[in-house]
C-alpha cells in the first residue's frame, strides 16, 4: 500500500507541473500589459517601464515562468496589488471558508447520493424509486445559484428559520451552532447536483452488480437481504462510485463559486471573481493553481481508498 | 430510425422533454416576429410591476423593462449560445480525440497527456481563469465554456476512433491507397459521429448552465444585452423585494435544461439494448410466486426432499417463457441424485427454484411444490426460506470465479456463512473457517482464509464454494455444474472430494450436470431432463446401460469413449425447442427419428415406478444395451 501511495505521489508532480503551464499560458494571452493595468490608463510610459521591469515582464516568457514557478514552490505567490496583501495569505485564509463548505457539501452529496442510489435500486420500479429518480432529474436540472436564491426567499425571508447570508453572525456569533446555521443553506444548495449525480450513477451500479451471481451466492449462503444489499452489493458497487465520487469534488469546488456569490460566503470562489473583475492577475494565478492543486491532491486519497477497497487494483 | 422515435417516445418523460423542448426553442426561433415591448427599453415609472400587470404579462424589472420581453430574447441568447459552444466543443475535441485515435503511438501518448492535465482542473477555474485573461464578455464565456468541454469529447471520441482504427474497412482503405485526411473523412468519421451527437446530446444543457452561470457572476454578457444567467445576476439584488425578477428567468433555465436532460436519457435509453430486453431489472431476494392452482397433495412417503409439479417461468413482457414445466423429482437422506440435460433444458432452474434463488423479476414460480421434510417451500415467506438456505440446503454453483465475492476474503466469507446461522464469535467462525478450508484439503488454510478469490487457481476456489455448502452441515448440498468451469484432472479431484464428503456426513445431493462420465462415477440415480420436464428417470446403471426414451439413448450417443472409435458418434440433429415455443405432445418430437403421428398430439405421461420413463414408444431394453 505504501508503494502505491508513493507511486501515485509521484506521477502526480507532471500533473502539478503541466497545471502551472496551463495556467501560465492562459494568463500569457492577457492583451495588453499589466503594468499599464496595474498603474492605470494615465501611467507616464517610464512608470510603466519600471513597473514591468520591476515585476520581471520584460524578461522572456520562459523566464518569467521559471521564476514564478521558483517562487510557487517556495510559497511565494506574489502579493495582491489590488488588496495589498500578500496572495497566499489570502488564499489561505479565503480556501479555509471554501473547505469548510464544500467539504460539507461533499459529505453531505456523498451520504445522501449513495443512500438514495441503493434504495432506489434495491425497490427497482417501486414508489421510493420513482420518486428518487423524479427528485435526481429536478437536482440536476435546477442551477445551483437559483436554488440558492430561492431557498433564502423560503427559508430566510418568509420562514425566517435561517440566516440570509455571510458565515458568521455580525454580533454575538462566531461560535459552533451559529456556523452550522449560517452553513445549512449553502451546503445543501451546493450539494444537491452533486448528490442527484452520485445518486444516479449509484443507482445504476448497484442494479449492474445486483445481477452478479456472487450476490445470487451470498442470498444461497442465507445472508439477510439488508446485508446483502448495504454489505455485498455496495461494497461492489462502491468499486465504480468511488471514482465518481472523485469527479464530483470537482463539480462541488467549481459550484462553491456561484454559491459563494448567493451567500456572501467569504470563500475563494468569491476572491477568484472579484480578482477577475479588478484584473488582479497574481490573485487569481495563485488561487487557480491552489485550488487546482488541492483537487489533484483529494484524487490522489480518492485512488487511494480506491486500492485500499478493491484488493485487485494494486501494485 | 423509426423504431428509434418510437422507443423514444413510449418513454414519457422523454417525450414531455422533447415536447417542451420544442415549445421553448420555437419560441426562441419566432421572438423577433412577436408584438413584445423592446427588451431594452427602460421606463423608470414602472419599475418591479407584478406580473399579469397591465401590458406586461410577467411584470418589469429594475428599470421598468418588460420581463417577457427580456426573457424571450434572452431564451434566445442563452440557447444560441449553448449550443455554439456545444458545436465548437464538439467539433475541436472530436477533431483532437480522432486524430489521436487514429493516429496512436506518440501523438496519441502526447495530445491525451495534455487532456488529462486540462481534466485535472476543475472545470469551473479553468473557465475562470480563459475569461480572465480575455475580460468579461459573452464571446468569451462562450469560448471558456467551450474550451472546457473539449477535453470530455476528445476523451470519448479517441476511445471510439481507437476502436475503429484497427478495423478491416480501414484496413482495407489503407490498402487501397487512400490518404489518411481522405480515410478519416470517409470511413471513420461517418462511424463517430453518431457518438458525437450522443455526447452533444448529454452536454448542451450542461453548457447551456454554465454559459448562464458565467453571466450570472457578471462575467459574461454585459448590459444592456441580456441573457437568463445576467438577467438572474441582475435581479438578485432585489430578490427580497421584488422575487419575480428572479423566478422568471430561474424557472426558465430549469426548463431548459431538465427537458434537455430528459430528452437526453430518452435517447441514451432508446439505444442501450440491454435496456430494451429488460436485462436491467434487479432480481429480488426470493422468486416470485405465482400459483394459479393449490400445490398438488402431500404424498405420504419418506424422501428429504419432494419436488411435486414444479413449473417455474420466465415473464418478459407479453412473452412467457416455460422453463420448467413440471418436474417431479424426490431425493432421500444420503442419497446422491443427478439431474442431466442439454444446457437450457432447464435443470439449473429447477434447481435454483428449490430455494427460491431464481432471478426475478423474470423468472416466476408458477405452480408446483417443493416440500423439504413435508413444509412446502414454495411460497414460504422470505423469512423462513433465508433459515433454511445454507443451513438445511446448500448450493454449489458453477464459476466459481463470479460467484465468490472478489472482494472479501475467503475466510471471511466462510466465516460469514457460519455467523448468518450460528451465533458466534467472530473468533470462532474464523476458526471454523480454517477448519471447513483444511477439510476440503486446502493446503496452508490458515493462511490461505486471508487471499481473496483472484489470488487462488479454480480448483482452489471450487474447494472453498464446496467449503461455503458444507459451512453449516447441510442435509442436501445442491451442486449446479460445480466441475463444468474446471479443467479435467481438477474435476477428477474435486467431484472426488465431494463423493467421499457426502458419503461421511450423510449428505444428499442433487447434482446438476451435462456429463454422463460425472453421474456414473457419483450418482446413486439419475433423472434425465429435456425441454423443462424429465424424460426419464431411474437407478444410473440401468439408465446408462438400457435408456428407455430415445432422447437418452441419443444422448448417451454422444458421448466419446476413451480409446475408443468402436461406437459411432452422433449429434442430435436439429435444436431443442424454444421455451417460449414449446410443441405439443412430446417436446423431442421434432428430433426423434423414431417419431409416430400420435407423439404430436397430447400430453405424454412419465410413467413407471423405479424406472420412470416419458415415451409412448419406449426403447427395448436389448437393444439399447447394445
Amino acid at each position: 500500500m505504501g508503494a502505491y501511495i508513493l507511486k501515485r505521489l509521484v506521477s502526480a508532480i507532471p500533473v502539478l507541473f503541466g497545471i502551472t503551464v496551463i495556467v501560465f499560458l492562459i494568463m500569457a494571452l492577457i492583451p495588453g500589459d499589466p503594468a499599464t493595468a496595474i498603474l492605470g490608463a494615465y501611467a507616464t510610459p517610464e512608470n510603466v517601464e519600471r513597473l514591468n521591469r520591476h515585476l520581471g515582464l520584460d524578461r522572456p516568457l520562459w523566464q518569467q515562468y521559471f521564476v514564478w514557478v521558483g517562487n510557487l514552490v517556495q510559497g511565494d505567490f506574489g502579493r495582491s496589488f489590488a488588496l495589498n496583501r500578500p496572495v497566499l495569505d489570502e488564499i489561505l485564509d479565503r480556501f479555509s471558508a471554501t473547505l469548510v463548505l464544500a467539504g460539507t457539501a461533499f459529505v453531505l452529496c456523498a451520504l445522501l447520493g449513495i443512500v438514495a442510489g441503493v434504495v432506489s435500486a434495491a425497490r427497482q420500479y417501486g414508489l421510493a424509486d420513482k420518486a428518487i429518480t423524479a427528485a435526481v432529474i429536478l437536482g440536476i436540472s435546477v442551477p445551483s445559484f437559483f436554488l440558492g436564491m430561492m431557498m433564502i426567499l423560503l427559508f430566510a425571508v418568509h420562514l425566517r428559520w435561517l440566516p440570509v447570508s455571510g458565515m458568521y453572525s455580525m454580533f454575538g456569533g462566531g461560535d459552533l451552532p451559529d456556523l452550522i446555521r449560517h452553513l445549512a443553506m449553502p451546503a445543501i444548495a451546493l450539494s444537491l447536483v452533486a448528490t442527484g449525480v452520485v445518486a444516479r450513477l449509484t443507482r445504476a451500479n448497484m442494479l449492474e452488480v445486483l445481477r452478479q451471481d456472487f450476490i445470487r451466492t451470498a442470498r444461497a449462503k442465507g445472508v439477510h437481504e439488508r446485508r446483502v444489499i448495504w454489505g455485498h452489493a455496495l461494497r461492489a458497487a462502491m468499486v465504480s462510485v468511488i471514482p465518481i465520487l472523485g469527479l464530483q469534488a470537482g463539480f462541488v469546488l467549481s459550484g462553491a463559486v456561484y454559491i459563494e456569490i448567493v451567500f456572501q460566503w467569504p470563500g475563494i470562489g468569491r476572491m477568484l471573481v472579484d480578482a477577475i473583475l479588478k484584473r488582479d492577475i497574481l490573485l487569481v494565478q495563485g488561487g487557480v493553481v491552489f485550488v487546482a492543486a488541492c483537487y489533484v491532491g483529494f484524487n490522489i486519497l480518492v485512488d487511494v481508498a480506491q486500492a485500499w477497497l478493491d484488493p485487485r487494483i494494486k501494485t | 430510425m423509426r423504431l428509434f422515435l418510437r422507443l423514444l417516445f413510449r418513454n414519457r418523460l422523454a417525450g414531455f422533454g422533447a415536447v417542451v423542448l420544442s415549445v421553448i426553442v420555437v419560441l426562441a426561433l419566432v421572438t423577433p416576429l412577436l408584438p413584445l415591448h423592446p427588451p431594452n427599453a427602460t421606463d423608470t415609472a414602472n419599475r418591479f410591476l407584478r406580473p399579469l400587470s397591465e401590458g406586461h404579462l410577467l411584470g418589469t424589472d429594475h428599470l421598468g423593462r418588460d420581463l417577457l420581453s427580456r426573457l424571450l430574447w434572452g431564451t434566445r441568447l442563452s440557447l444560441a449560445v449553448g449550443f455554439a459552444a456545444a458545436m465548437i466543443a464538439a467539433v475541436i475535441g472530436a477533431t483532437i480525440g480522432i486524430v489521436a485515435g487514429y493516429a496512436g503511438g506518440r501523438t496519441d501518448n502526447v495530445t491525451m497527456r495534455g487532456v488529462d492535465m486540462l481534466m485535472a482542473f476543475p472545470y469551473i477555474l479553468l473557465a475562470l481563469a480563459i475569461v480572465a485573461a480575455l475580460g468579461p464578455g459573452l464571446m468569451n464565456a462562450l469560448i471558456a465554456v467551450a474550451v472546457v468541454n473539449i477535453p470530455f469529447f476528445a476523451r470519448n471520441i479517441r476511445g471510439v476512433t481507437v476502436g475503429l482504427a484497427h478495423r478491416e474497412f480501414v484496413d482495407a482503405a489503407r490498402l487501397s491507397g487512400m490518404g489518411h485526411t481522405r480515410i478519416l473523412l470517409t470511413e471513420v468519421l461517418p462511424n463517430v459521429v453518431p457518438v458525437i451527437v450522443i455526447a452533444m446530446s448529454t452536454t448542451v444543457g450542461w453548457m447551456i448552465l454554465e454559459t448562464a452561470g458565467l453571466s450570472f457572476l457578471g462575467l459574461g454578457s454585459q448590459p444592456p444585452q441580456a441573457d437568463l444567467g445576467s438577467m438572474l445576476g441582475e435581479a438578485r439584488g432585489a430578490l427580497i423585494t421584488a422575487p419575480h425578477t428572479s423566478i422568471v428567468p430561474g424557472v426558465m433555465i430549469l426548463l431548459i435544461v431538465m427537458s434537455i436532460n430528459l430528452l437526453g436519457d430518452g435517447v441514451r435509453d432508446a439505444l442501450d439494448p440491454r435496456l430494451r430486453s429488460g436485462a436491467l431489472a434487479r432480481p429480488m431476494a426470493a422468486t416470485l410466486v405465482d400459483r394459479r392452482e393449490p400445490p398438488p397433495a402431500t404424498p405420504d412417503d419418506k424422501s428429504l426432499l419432494r419436488i411435486d409439479g414444479l413449473r417455474t417461468e420466465f415473464r418478459m413482457g407479453r412473452r412467457t417463457a416455460v422453463a420448467v414445466g413440471g418436474v417431479d423429482l424426490a431425493l432421500a437422506p444420503g442419497e446422491c441424485v443427478g439431474l442431466i440435460g442439454e444446457s437450457g433444458c432447464g435443470k439449473s432452474v429447477a434447481a435454483l427454484s428449490v430455494m427460491g434463488l431464481v432471478a426475478s423479476p423474470p423468472g416466476v414460480i408458477a405452480g408446483g411444490a417443493v416440500r423439504l421434510d413435508g413444509e412446502d417451500l414454495v411460497g414460504a415467506p422470505y423469512r423462513r426460506l433465508r433459515a433454511l438456505r445454507g443451513n438445511r440446503v446448500a448450493y454449489i454453483f458453477q464459476d466459481p470465479l463470479s460467484t465468490l465475492h472478489p472482494l472479501y476474503t475467503v475466510g471471511d466469507q466462510l466465516a460469514e456463512a457460519i455467523r448468518v446461522h450460528h451465533p458466534v464469535s467472530r473468533g470462532e467462525a474464523h476458526a471454523r473457517a480454517v477448519k471447513l478450508l483444511e477439510d476440503v484439503r486446502i493446503p496452508n488454510p490458515a493462511s490461505r482464509a486471508g487471499a481473496f478469490p483472484h489470488e487462488l487457481s479454480g480448483g482452489m476456489r471450487q474447494r472453498v464454494g464446496i467449503a461455503m455448502a458444507l459451512a453449516n452441515d447441510p442435509d442436501i448440498i445442491i451442486a449446479d455444474e460445480p466441475t463444468t468451469a474446471l479443467d479435467v484432472t481438477v474435476q477428477a479431484q474435486v467431484l472426488k472430494l465431494l463423493a467421499d464428503l457426502g458419503r461421511s456426513r450423510g449428505l444428499a445431493i442433487l447434482f446438476i450436470t451435462h456429463d454422463f462420465g460425472v453421474v456414473a462415477q457419483l450418482c446413486d440415480r439419475v433423472a434425465v431432463m429435456y425441454a423443462g420436464r424429465i424424460v426419464e428417470e431411474g437407478p444410473t446403471a440401468a439408465v446408462l446401460t438400457a435408456p428407455a426414451h430415445p432422447y437418452t439413448a441419443r444422448l448417451i450417443a454422444c458421448v466419446p469413449e476413451l480409446g475408443g472409435g468402436r461406437r459411432r458418434l452422433e449429434a442430435i440433429p436439429g435444436l431443442p425447442p424454444a421455451a417460449d415455443d414449446l410443441p405439443d405432445g412430446c417436446a423431442f418430437a421434432p428430433r426423434c427419428a423414431k417419431v409416430r403421428p400420435d407423439c404430436r398430439e397430447g400430453d405424454v405421461a412419465l410413467e413407471g415406478t423405479a424406472r420412470k420413463v416419458r415415451c409412448l414408444y419406449p426403447e427395448p431394453a436389448e437393444r439399447a444395451a447394445e
